[in-house]
């Protein structure tokens, strides 16, 4: 046993000082191989983390949605709407929602306007002429608690109201557009008469019962189009997923980067290599001596840029907030949240991230040599 | 110790795996600090009825992704495609891509 590893050692160090002798192309080699890592990896943990974190906020949603959809577009709710919908056994409350969007031209945001549920504030924090905004906004018009905000309605209005609260930071994920308002103030503020909403939230007792309400609920009224949670949550589920969208890509690029790669290693040798190759088989070395070098260089290096790419992309995402991902995610929008994700991973992943960066290098680097080794030491060396 | 190089090649490989291993132990750390505000992120999702995280902001349909409907990609007309930035980050939700679930498209009498 001792004996085979110093000979590991040695084939080691021998190979170390080979790839010491082209010192700039085999740097640059590990950079190449760590960057592809550590955008594969850095992609990965953040929507893994992304999805989990979903998952855990939002299985709190209302259980089923109701929209009523005129020419295929999401409309109001018009009054005796919530009337016609009835008793339905198993629906333990029906509530009209109000909720809807507001571009503020002075800093070109889109904000979420929204009426709480009854309830859901104390009655002091959101009176009429008062709102609770959420920590983006605050940021984007400096705004804190006692400051008065104006916006002009889409009729042309001005309205004022006064800042009562801004929304915790550590909420920004969910909240960070919003801007809470008395229903009284929305009505006003949308021209929205009473009696109409935007759509109706309805609480289920029994979670098995809930498709066959949203069945029921389709059936009575045929213009209604019900959201289920498990179908809010499948789409978080699948947000970022790697069949999709510009994930695709990037592993598309990525791959093929490193197929072109893995291609020119597995392809052929440079002269240099071939001759080194040649002079070791005629000094005496077994043609699975030079198997065993070449398979050491190539599980350093695969290694050594997983375990560097892998370190890079968990501090990037989990300690500097995805701050590479911020102008892609960000797009043309002017508010972004900033938050933390929980970090979460997938040993499964994690496993797969790990073989099929570093196997495929490695096989890559032996089979070119094992060709090389198998044929005649005079022959290889000549060229 | 240091002199040979297969000596340094395994401290720096050690270096980099004890440095990996960390990054576990720290996510089991930052996760126990965080529970709590995940839970409070949780209660006021179910105390304002939402039903989307705020990612993108700059279309309604990739602010409240799983409420969008199926014409949003031709809002402003028919030939009208998608435009927006963050468009090309989200796939549609899952309820309007996968028909075999979808309620409204069971009704008996045409939408």
């Amino acid at each position: 046993m001792r004996t085979w590893i110093e000979k590991q050692k040695a084939l080691i160090d021998f190979t170390l000082s080979s790839l010491a002798r082209r010192k700039l192309k085999n740097l640059g080699l590990l950079l190449v191989y760590t960057l592809i890592v550590f955008i594969l990896a850095s992609v990965m943990l953040f929507t893994h983390a992304l999805r989990h974190e979903a998952a855990q906020v939002l299985k709190n949603s209302p259980e089923v949605i109701l929209q009523r959809m005129v020419a295929g577009r999401h409309d109001l709710i018009p009054p005796g709407y919530l009337e016609k919908l009835g008793r339905i056994r198993g629906v333990q409350k029906k509530e009209g929602r109000l909720w809807g969007y507001y571009y503020d031209a002075v800093v070109k945001a889109n904000y979420t306007l929204m009426v709480p549920a009854a309830g859901a504030f104390t009655a002091e924090t959101i009176t009429d002429g008062s709102i609770v905004i959420g920590a983006a906004m605050a940021r984007a018009r400096g705004l804190t608690p006692g400051n008065l905000i104006s916006f002009r309605s889409y009729s042309g209005r001005l309205f004022s109201f006064t800042v009562a609260d801004v929304l915790p930071h550590s909420a920004e994920l969910v909240s960070a557009d919003l801007i809470l308002m008395s229903e009284a103030d929305y009505r006003a503020f949308f021209d929205i008469t009473a009696g109409y909403y935007t759509d109706i939230a309805l609480s289920v007792a029994n979670p098995q019962e809930v498709r066959n309400i949203a069945i029921k609920l389709a059936e009575t009224l045929p213009d209604s189009r019900p959201i289920l949670r498990e179908e809010v949550l499948r789409t978080y589920e699948s947000i970022f997923n790697w069949r999709e969208g510009i994930v695709l890509v990037l592993l598309s690029a990525a791959i093929l980067a490193f197929a072109i790669f893995a291609w020119d290693k597995a392809s052929g040798l440079s002269a240099e290599e071939k001759r080194e190759i040649g002079i070791l088989k005629a000094i005496g070395w077994e043609t699975g001596d030079v198997i065993k070098m070449k398979f050491w260089e190539g599980a350093l290096i695969s290694l050594t840029a997983f375990l560097l790419g892998y370190i890079a992309a968990y501090l990037h995402v989990f300690r500097f907030s995805s701050a590479l991902f911020e102008p892609v995610l960000k797009g043309w929008a002017v508010l972004y949240p900033r938050f933390e994700l929980t970090p979460v991973m997938d040993g499964f992943q994690v496993a797969t991230l790990f073989f099929f960066t570093v196997f495929p290098y490695t096989v890559a680097t032996i089979v070119p040599i094992w060709r090389a080794a198998i044929t005649d030491p005079d022959a290889v060396m000549r060229g | 110790m240091l002199s040979r190089n297969s000596h340094r090649a395994f401290v720096f490989l050690g270096l980099f795996l004890t440095l990996f291993l960390l990054t576990f132990a720290d996510a089991a750390v930052q996760r126990g600090g965080r529970i709590a505000a995940l839970d409070e992120n949780a209660r006021l999702v179910a105390r304002l009825g939402l039903t989307d995280l705020c990612l993108f902001t700059e279309a309604r349909y990739t602010r409240h992704p799983s409420q969008a409907d199926l014409h949003t990609a031709f809002q402003d007309h028919p030939i009208g495609l998608e435009h927006f930035p963050s468009g090309t980050l989200l796939p549609p939700p899952r309820n309007l891509a996968s028909s075999y679930e979808n309620l409204d498209r069971k009704t008996k009498s045409a939408d």
